[in-house]
Protein backbone atom coordinates (compact mmCIF):
# COMPACT_ATOMS: atom_id res chain seq x y z
CA UNK A 1 0.00 0.00 0.00
CA UNK A 2 1.48 3.45 -0.65
CA UNK A 3 1.39 6.33 1.96
CA UNK A 4 -1.52 7.83 -0.11
CA UNK A 5 -3.49 5.22 0.11
CA UNK A 6 -2.96 4.85 3.96
CA UNK A 7 -4.84 8.41 4.52
CA UNK A 8 -7.48 7.61 2.26
CA UNK A 9 -8.73 4.96 4.90
CA UNK A 10 -9.68 7.48 7.46
CA UNK A 11 -10.98 10.31 5.06
CA UNK A 12 -13.69 7.60 3.39
CA UNK A 13 -14.55 6.65 7.23
CA UNK A 14 -15.15 10.36 8.22
CA UNK A 15 -17.00 10.53 5.07
CA UNK A 16 -18.91 7.76 6.35
CA UNK A 17 -19.55 9.53 9.54
CA UNK A 18 -20.64 12.89 7.73
CA UNK A 19 -23.14 10.88 5.69
CA UNK A 20 -24.93 9.28 8.68
CA UNK A 21 -24.50 12.89 10.92
CA UNK A 22 -26.61 14.02 7.68
CA UNK A 23 -28.93 11.19 7.47
CA UNK A 24 -29.65 11.59 10.80
CA UNK A 25 -30.11 15.44 10.13
CA UNK A 26 -32.55 15.01 7.41
CA UNK A 27 -34.47 12.58 9.37
CA UNK A 28 -35.23 14.99 12.39
CA UNK A 29 -35.52 17.63 9.85
CA UNK A 30 -37.98 16.05 8.29
CA UNK A 31 -39.78 15.48 11.35
CA UNK A 32 -39.71 18.87 12.73
CA UNK A 33 -40.75 19.89 9.02
CA UNK A 34 -44.21 18.04 8.95
CA UNK A 35 -44.63 18.62 12.90
CA UNK A 36 -44.45 22.75 11.65
CA UNK A 37 -46.98 22.10 8.12
CA UNK A 38 -49.42 19.92 10.24
CA UNK A 39 -49.92 22.66 13.04
CA UNK A 40 -50.37 24.76 9.98
CA UNK A 41 -47.58 26.94 11.25
CA UNK A 42 -44.55 29.21 9.29
CA UNK A 43 -41.49 27.60 7.88
CA UNK A 44 -38.89 30.42 8.34
CA UNK A 45 -35.62 30.58 5.68
CA UNK A 46 -33.14 28.69 8.05
CA UNK A 47 -35.09 25.81 8.58
CA UNK A 48 -34.66 22.22 7.65
CA UNK A 49 -37.14 22.16 4.56
CA UNK A 50 -37.11 19.09 1.82
CA UNK A 51 -35.16 19.86 -1.36
CA UNK A 52 -38.91 19.22 -3.15
CA UNK A 53 -40.13 22.13 -0.91
CA UNK A 54 -37.52 24.51 -1.45
CA UNK A 55 -37.60 24.46 -5.67
CA UNK A 56 -41.13 24.84 -5.41
CA UNK A 57 -41.48 27.64 -3.89
CA UNK A 58 -38.91 28.82 -5.87
CA UNK A 59 -40.04 28.11 -9.01
CA UNK A 60 -44.07 29.96 -7.71
CA UNK A 61 -42.08 32.90 -5.76
CA UNK A 62 -39.87 33.74 -8.58
CA UNK A 63 -42.26 33.30 -11.15
CA UNK A 64 -44.88 35.54 -9.13
CA UNK A 65 -42.40 37.75 -8.72
CA UNK A 66 -41.39 37.91 -12.53
CA UNK A 67 -45.01 38.26 -13.62
CA UNK A 68 -45.02 41.48 -11.17
CA UNK A 69 -42.49 42.73 -12.94
CA UNK A 70 -43.54 41.89 -16.70
CA UNK A 71 -47.08 42.78 -15.21
CA UNK A 72 -45.80 46.78 -15.38
CA UNK A 73 -45.97 46.83 -19.21
CA UNK A 74 -49.46 46.95 -20.69
CA UNK A 75 -50.45 49.59 -18.10
CA UNK A 76 -47.03 51.31 -18.47
CA UNK A 77 -47.28 51.86 -22.14
CA UNK A 78 -50.51 54.22 -20.87
CA UNK A 79 -48.72 56.56 -18.61
CA UNK A 80 -48.05 58.65 -21.10
CA UNK A 81 -51.32 58.79 -22.60
CA UNK A 82 -53.31 58.97 -19.77
CA UNK A 83 -56.29 61.08 -20.22
CA UNK A 84 -55.73 63.33 -17.28
CA UNK A 85 -53.02 64.65 -14.60
CA UNK A 86 -54.94 62.74 -12.10
CA UNK A 87 -55.42 59.37 -13.73
CA UNK A 88 -51.98 59.53 -15.06
CA UNK A 89 -50.75 59.99 -11.05
CA UNK A 90 -52.54 57.19 -10.12
CA UNK A 91 -51.55 55.32 -13.02
CA UNK A 92 -47.56 55.41 -12.22
CA UNK A 93 -47.99 54.86 -8.23
CA UNK A 94 -50.12 51.43 -9.64
CA UNK A 95 -47.14 50.64 -11.76
CA UNK A 96 -44.34 51.84 -8.83
CA UNK A 97 -46.51 49.06 -6.74
CA UNK A 98 -46.12 46.53 -9.17
CA UNK A 99 -42.46 46.66 -9.22
CA UNK A 100 -42.31 46.96 -5.25
CA UNK A 101 -44.30 43.58 -5.36
CA UNK A 102 -41.74 42.31 -7.53
CA UNK A 103 -39.23 43.42 -5.25
CA UNK A 104 -40.76 42.15 -1.92
CA UNK A 105 -41.01 38.57 -3.95
CA UNK A 106 -37.43 38.45 -4.97
CA UNK A 107 -36.68 39.10 -1.71
CA UNK A 108 -38.23 36.53 0.04
CA UNK A 109 -37.10 34.14 -2.56
CA UNK A 110 -33.87 34.90 -2.17
CA UNK A 111 -33.83 33.69 1.30
CA UNK A 112 -34.24 30.18 -0.45
CA UNK A 113 -30.92 30.21 -1.18
CA UNK A 114 -31.01 31.31 -4.74
CA UNK A 115 -29.17 34.64 -5.89
CA UNK A 116 -31.49 37.10 -7.48
CA UNK A 117 -29.02 37.51 -10.29
CA UNK A 118 -30.27 34.15 -10.98
CA UNK A 119 -33.68 34.67 -11.07
CA UNK A 120 -32.74 38.28 -12.97
CA UNK A 121 -31.12 35.88 -15.51
CA UNK A 122 -34.05 33.25 -16.10
CA UNK A 123 -36.08 36.12 -16.67
CA UNK A 124 -33.78 37.86 -19.23
CA UNK A 125 -33.05 34.63 -20.80
CA UNK A 126 -36.64 33.47 -21.41
CA UNK A 127 -36.46 30.28 -19.42
CA UNK A 128 -38.44 31.83 -16.33
CA UNK A 129 -42.37 31.40 -16.80
CA UNK A 130 -44.88 34.50 -15.84
CA UNK A 131 -48.63 34.87 -15.74
CA UNK A 132 -49.44 34.92 -19.42
CA UNK A 133 -52.12 37.38 -18.91
CA UNK A 134 -49.35 40.13 -19.48
CA UNK A 135 -48.48 38.63 -22.90
CA UNK A 136 -52.51 40.41 -23.80
CA UNK A 137 -52.14 44.03 -24.90
CA UNK A 138 -53.72 46.77 -23.67
CA UNK A 139 -55.17 48.52 -26.48
CA UNK A 140 -57.29 51.10 -25.21
CA UNK A 141 -57.59 53.38 -22.27
CA UNK A 142 -60.81 51.05 -21.07
CA UNK A 143 -58.58 47.94 -21.24
CA UNK A 144 -56.44 49.66 -18.69
CA UNK A 145 -59.41 49.72 -16.18
CA UNK A 146 -60.28 46.42 -17.17
CA UNK A 147 -56.50 45.29 -16.38
CA UNK A 148 -57.35 46.74 -13.00
CA UNK A 149 -60.72 45.56 -12.08
CA UNK A 150 -60.09 41.76 -13.54
CA UNK A 151 -56.52 41.22 -13.84
CA UNK A 152 -56.00 42.63 -10.46
CA UNK A 153 -58.95 41.25 -9.06
CA UNK A 154 -58.35 37.88 -9.99
CA UNK A 155 -54.69 38.26 -8.24
CA UNK A 156 -56.42 39.01 -5.21
CA UNK A 157 -58.33 36.30 -5.00
CA UNK A 158 -55.19 34.13 -6.04
CA UNK A 159 -53.04 36.09 -2.96
CA UNK A 160 -55.53 36.44 -0.12
CA UNK A 161 -55.00 32.94 1.10
CA UNK A 162 -51.21 33.23 -0.15
CA UNK A 163 -51.09 35.27 2.99
CA UNK A 164 -50.86 32.09 5.00
CA UNK A 165 -48.55 30.28 3.07
CA UNK A 166 -46.76 28.20 5.28
CA UNK A 167 -42.90 29.54 4.25
CA UNK A 168 -42.91 32.88 6.07
CA UNK A 169 -41.10 35.53 4.24
CA UNK A 170 -43.50 34.60 1.28
CA UNK A 171 -46.54 34.61 3.63
CA UNK A 172 -45.24 38.08 4.93
CA UNK A 173 -44.74 39.42 1.29
CA UNK A 174 -48.09 38.19 0.42
CA UNK A 175 -49.54 40.95 3.37
CA UNK A 176 -47.82 43.48 1.62
CA UNK A 177 -49.12 42.66 -1.57
CA UNK A 178 -52.89 42.23 -0.27
CA UNK A 179 -53.09 45.94 1.31
CA UNK A 180 -51.64 47.58 -1.91
CA UNK A 181 -53.81 45.42 -4.35
CA UNK A 182 -57.69 46.78 -3.64
CA UNK A 183 -56.42 50.05 -4.45
CA UNK A 184 -55.51 48.32 -7.95
CA UNK A 185 -58.71 46.84 -7.97
CA UNK A 186 -61.27 49.77 -7.32
CA UNK A 187 -59.19 52.43 -9.24
CA UNK A 188 -59.48 49.92 -12.37
CA UNK A 189 -62.99 49.77 -11.74
CA UNK A 190 -63.50 53.52 -11.90
CA UNK A 191 -62.17 54.03 -14.98
CA UNK A 192 -64.35 51.49 -16.11
CA UNK A 193 -67.44 53.12 -14.35
CA UNK A 194 -66.40 56.67 -15.86
CA UNK A 195 -66.76 55.07 -19.34
CA UNK A 196 -69.59 53.04 -19.02
CA UNK A 197 -71.63 56.44 -17.80
CA UNK A 198 -69.74 58.31 -20.78
CA UNK A 199 -70.92 58.66 -24.37
CA UNK A 200 -71.90 55.82 -25.94
CA UNK A 201 -68.42 55.64 -27.62
CA UNK A 202 -66.80 55.20 -24.31
CA UNK A 203 -69.64 52.67 -23.06
CA UNK A 204 -68.94 50.65 -26.06
CA UNK A 205 -64.93 50.72 -25.34
CA UNK A 206 -65.74 49.89 -21.46
CA UNK A 207 -67.89 46.47 -22.70
CA UNK A 208 -65.20 45.30 -25.22
CA UNK A 209 -62.80 45.98 -22.90
CA UNK A 210 -64.40 43.70 -20.38
CA UNK A 211 -65.29 41.21 -23.19
CA UNK A 212 -61.77 41.25 -23.98
CA UNK A 213 -60.19 40.39 -20.26
CA UNK A 214 -62.99 38.54 -18.90
CA UNK A 215 -61.64 34.74 -20.45
CA UNK A 216 -57.76 35.67 -19.87
CA UNK A 217 -58.39 36.94 -16.05
CA UNK A 218 -60.32 33.38 -15.83
CA UNK A 219 -57.34 31.26 -16.77
CA UNK A 220 -55.12 33.53 -14.33
CA UNK A 221 -56.15 30.56 -11.43
CA UNK A 222 -54.68 27.68 -14.11
CA UNK A 223 -55.91 25.17 -15.89
CA UNK A 224 -59.15 23.22 -14.38
CA UNK A 225 -57.97 21.29 -11.42
CA UNK A 226 -57.67 17.86 -13.38
CA UNK A 227 -54.88 19.27 -15.41
CA UNK A 228 -53.26 21.03 -12.43
CA UNK A 229 -50.15 17.95 -11.40
CA UNK A 230 -48.51 20.12 -8.91
CA UNK A 231 -51.78 21.25 -6.94
CA UNK A 232 -51.99 18.58 -4.84
CA UNK A 233 -48.44 18.66 -3.14
CA UNK A 234 -48.54 22.18 -3.01
CA UNK A 235 -51.83 21.99 -0.88
CA UNK A 236 -50.18 19.55 1.06
CA UNK A 237 -47.54 21.81 1.82
CA UNK A 238 -49.56 24.96 2.70
CA UNK A 239 -48.06 26.83 -0.47
CA UNK A 240 -51.44 26.43 -2.07
CA UNK A 241 -54.83 26.95 -0.18
CA UNK A 242 -57.35 26.39 -2.34
CA UNK A 243 -57.92 24.39 -6.04
CA UNK A 244 -57.80 26.51 -9.27
CA UNK A 245 -61.16 25.81 -9.70
CA UNK A 246 -62.61 26.65 -6.25
CA UNK A 247 -60.29 30.09 -6.92
CA UNK A 248 -61.85 30.70 -10.06
CA UNK A 249 -65.66 30.13 -8.89
CA UNK A 250 -64.81 32.35 -6.10
CA UNK A 251 -63.63 34.97 -8.73
CA UNK A 252 -66.89 34.73 -10.84
CA UNK A 253 -69.27 34.94 -7.86
CA UNK A 254 -67.40 37.75 -6.77
CA UNK A 255 -67.55 39.80 -10.60
CA UNK A 256 -70.93 39.29 -11.25
CA UNK A 257 -72.68 41.83 -8.93
CA UNK A 258 -69.75 43.68 -9.85
CA UNK A 259 -70.27 44.29 -13.76
CA UNK A 260 -74.08 44.75 -12.99
CA UNK A 261 -72.90 48.33 -10.97
CA UNK A 262 -71.24 49.10 -13.77
CA UNK A 263 -73.92 48.38 -16.05
CA UNK A 264 -72.20 46.33 -18.53
CA UNK A 265 -72.06 42.60 -18.58
CA UNK A 266 -69.68 39.97 -18.90
CA UNK A 267 -69.10 37.89 -22.46
CA UNK A 268 -70.67 34.50 -21.19
CA UNK A 269 -74.39 33.36 -22.25
CA UNK A 270 -73.98 30.40 -19.95
CA UNK A 271 -73.26 32.71 -16.98
CA UNK A 272 -76.61 30.97 -14.68
CA UNK A 273 -76.88 31.57 -10.88
CA UNK A 274 -77.31 27.99 -9.89
CA UNK A 275 -79.82 27.86 -6.97
CA UNK A 276 -79.06 24.27 -5.75
CA UNK A 277 -75.23 24.88 -5.96
CA UNK A 278 -75.15 28.66 -4.69
CA UNK A 279 -72.61 29.61 -6.87
CA UNK A 280 -72.44 30.97 -10.30
CA UNK A 281 -72.26 28.60 -13.72
CA UNK A 282 -69.83 29.72 -16.40
CA UNK A 283 -68.91 28.51 -19.36
CA UNK A 284 -65.77 25.80 -20.30
CA UNK A 285 -62.97 28.02 -20.76
CA UNK A 286 -60.93 28.11 -24.28
CA UNK A 287 -58.30 26.22 -22.64
CA UNK A 288 -56.25 25.76 -26.40
CA UNK A 289 -55.71 29.53 -26.38
CA UNK A 290 -54.37 29.38 -22.40
CA UNK A 291 -51.79 26.58 -23.25
CA UNK A 292 -51.03 27.94 -26.67
CA UNK A 293 -50.35 31.47 -24.74
CA UNK A 294 -48.25 29.39 -21.83
CA UNK A 295 -45.67 27.94 -24.53
CA UNK A 296 -45.13 31.75 -25.81
CA UNK A 297 -47.56 32.38 -28.30
CA UNK A 298 -49.27 34.94 -26.62
CA UNK A 299 -49.77 38.09 -28.45
CA UNK A 300 -47.26 39.71 -27.00
CA UNK A 301 -45.08 37.26 -25.82
CA UNK A 302 -41.73 37.97 -28.02
CA UNK A 303 -42.74 42.16 -27.42
CA UNK A 304 -42.58 41.78 -23.52
CA UNK A 305 -39.19 39.68 -23.47
CA UNK A 306 -37.79 42.17 -25.58
CA UNK A 307 -38.97 44.91 -23.91
CA UNK A 308 -37.57 43.61 -20.55
CA UNK A 309 -34.16 42.73 -21.98
CA UNK A 310 -33.68 46.24 -23.53
CA UNK A 311 -34.65 48.13 -20.39
CA UNK A 312 -31.85 45.80 -18.39
CA UNK A 313 -29.70 46.56 -20.96
CA UNK A 314 -29.80 49.83 -21.38
CA UNK A 315 -29.95 50.32 -17.48
CA UNK A 316 -26.80 48.18 -16.98
CA UNK A 317 -24.31 52.16 -17.15
CA UNK A 318 -26.77 53.28 -14.33
CA UNK A 319 -25.83 49.80 -12.18
CA UNK A 320 -22.45 50.24 -13.15
CA UNK A 321 -22.05 53.69 -12.23
CA UNK A 322 -23.04 53.17 -8.93
CA UNK A 323 -20.66 50.59 -8.05
CA UNK A 324 -17.89 52.63 -9.48
CA UNK A 325 -18.79 55.55 -7.13
CA UNK A 326 -19.78 53.16 -3.77
CA UNK A 327 -16.15 51.55 -4.51
CA UNK A 328 -14.60 54.96 -4.66
CA UNK A 329 -16.21 56.44 -1.73
CA UNK A 330 -15.11 53.76 0.51
CA UNK A 331 -11.66 53.55 -1.24
CA UNK A 332 -10.88 57.33 0.07
CA UNK A 333 -12.87 56.11 3.52
CA UNK A 334 -9.88 53.98 3.58
CA UNK A 335 -7.21 56.04 2.78
CA UNK A 336 -8.47 58.84 5.24
CA UNK A 337 -8.75 55.78 8.13
CA UNK A 338 -5.40 54.85 7.11
CA UNK A 339 -4.04 58.57 7.49
CA UNK A 340 -5.84 58.92 10.76
CA UNK A 341 -3.83 56.02 12.18
CA UNK A 342 -1.05 56.56 10.64
CA UNK A 343 -1.27 59.94 12.23
CA UNK B 1 -26.95 37.99 -20.75
CA UNK B 2 -27.07 40.90 -18.18
CA UNK B 3 -23.14 42.03 -17.55
CA UNK B 4 -21.42 41.35 -14.64
CA UNK B 5 -22.43 44.95 -12.68
CA UNK B 6 -26.04 43.76 -12.09
CA UNK B 7 -27.41 45.04 -9.03
CA UNK B 8 -27.67 41.61 -8.10
CA UNK B 9 -24.14 42.54 -7.10
CA UNK B 10 -24.99 44.91 -5.04
CA UNK B 11 -24.55 43.96 -1.49
CA UNK B 12 -27.72 42.52 0.30
CA UNK B 13 -29.14 45.02 3.12
CA UNK B 14 -32.00 44.60 5.31
CA UNK B 15 -34.76 47.24 6.56
CA UNK B 16 -36.18 47.92 9.60
CA UNK B 17 -38.83 50.70 10.03
CA UNK B 18 -40.29 52.49 12.80
CA UNK B 19 -43.69 52.60 11.83
CA UNK B 20 -44.79 55.64 14.38
CA UNK B 21 -43.24 57.95 17.03
CA UNK B 22 -42.83 55.96 20.08
CA UNK B 23 -42.65 52.10 18.46
CA UNK B 24 -39.17 49.94 17.76
CA UNK B 25 -37.90 49.63 14.20
CA UNK B 26 -39.14 46.43 12.73
CA UNK B 27 -37.57 44.24 9.88
CA UNK B 28 -39.74 44.85 6.60
CA UNK B 29 -37.77 42.90 4.31
CA UNK B 30 -34.43 43.17 2.02
CA UNK B 31 -32.82 44.73 -0.35
CA UNK B 32 -30.14 45.46 -2.69
CA UNK B 33 -28.02 48.62 -2.61
CA UNK B 34 -24.45 49.51 -3.54
CA UNK B 35 -23.97 51.70 -0.72
CA UNK B 36 -25.47 52.61 2.68
CA UNK B 37 -26.95 56.21 1.19
CA UNK B 38 -28.58 53.98 -1.93
CA UNK B 39 -30.19 51.64 0.49
CA UNK B 40 -31.95 53.87 2.62
CA UNK B 41 -33.44 55.55 -0.15
CA UNK B 42 -34.32 52.49 -1.96
CA UNK B 43 -35.83 51.51 1.43
CA UNK B 44 -37.79 54.52 1.69
CA UNK B 45 -39.41 54.34 -1.75
CA UNK B 46 -39.99 50.09 -1.59
CA UNK B 47 -40.94 50.07 1.91
CA UNK B 48 -42.66 53.50 2.79
CA UNK B 49 -44.85 54.42 -0.60
CA UNK B 50 -47.91 55.01 1.84
CA UNK B 51 -46.50 56.12 5.18
CA UNK B 52 -45.48 53.09 6.55
CA UNK B 53 -42.47 54.80 8.11
CA UNK B 54 -41.19 57.57 10.57
CA UNK B 55 -37.40 56.05 10.12
CA UNK B 56 -35.37 53.66 8.46
CA UNK B 57 -32.53 51.46 9.32
CA UNK B 58 -30.43 49.21 6.95
CA UNK B 59 -28.30 46.71 7.74
CA UNK B 60 -25.93 44.93 5.74
CA UNK B 61 -27.15 41.37 6.05
CA UNK B 62 -23.46 39.95 6.06
CA UNK B 63 -23.38 41.44 9.95
CA UNK B 64 -26.72 40.02 11.37
CA UNK B 65 -25.80 37.17 13.35
CA UNK B 66 -28.09 34.48 13.90
CA UNK B 67 -29.15 31.64 16.66
CA UNK B 68 -29.30 28.42 15.30
CA UNK B 69 -32.91 27.35 13.91
CA UNK B 70 -35.02 25.44 16.13
CA UNK B 71 -34.22 21.61 14.48
CA UNK B 72 -32.40 20.64 17.31
CA UNK B 73 -34.90 22.44 20.06
CA UNK B 74 -32.76 22.91 23.09
CA UNK B 75 -31.53 26.83 22.96
CA UNK B 76 -35.37 28.19 24.31
CA UNK B 77 -36.21 25.22 25.69
CA UNK B 78 -35.42 26.87 29.21
CA UNK B 79 -38.14 28.97 29.03
CA UNK B 80 -40.39 26.09 29.22
CA UNK B 81 -41.84 24.98 32.30
CA UNK B 82 -41.30 28.17 34.30
CA UNK B 83 -44.75 29.25 34.03
CA UNK B 84 -43.70 30.60 37.46
CA UNK B 85 -42.10 33.77 35.27
CA UNK B 86 -45.68 35.03 34.20
CA UNK B 87 -48.44 36.83 36.71
CA UNK B 88 -51.29 33.82 35.32
CA UNK B 89 -49.39 31.17 37.38
CA UNK B 90 -50.39 33.28 40.87
CA UNK B 91 -54.29 32.07 41.09
CA UNK B 92 -54.30 32.89 44.61
CA UNK B 93 -55.28 36.45 44.59
CA UNK B 94 -58.39 36.18 42.39
CA UNK B 95 -61.06 38.64 43.24
CA UNK B 96 -58.82 40.75 45.29
CA UNK B 97 -58.86 44.00 43.13
CA UNK B 98 -55.63 46.08 41.81
CA UNK B 99 -53.58 42.85 42.19
FE1 LIG C 1 -49.10 43.32 -7.88
FE1 LIG D 1 -51.73 45.13 -8.75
Amino acid sequence: MSPQNHQHAPLRLADEADAAAARDEAESGQHRFDEIIADDSRIEPRDWMPESYRKSLVRQVSQHAHSEIIGMQPEGNWISRAPSLKRKAILMAKVQDEAGHGLYLYSAAETLGTPREDMYDQLYSGKAKYSSIFNYPARTWADVGAIGWLVDGAAIVNQVPLCRASYGPYGRAMVRICKEESFHQRQGWEILYSLSHGTQEQREMAQAAVDRFYGPALQMFGPPDGDSPNSQQSMAWNIKRFTNDELRQRFVDMIVPQVEALGLTLPDPELKWNEERGHYDFAELDWDEFFAVIKGNGPLSRQRLEHYRSARDEGAWVREAAVAYANRVSQEQDRDQAALIGA
Amino acid sequence: MSSSADSSSWPLWEVFIRGSRGLSHVHAGSLHAPDATMAIRNARDLYTRRNEGTSVWVVPAEAIMASDPDSKGGYFESAQGKSYRHATYYTQSEGVKHL
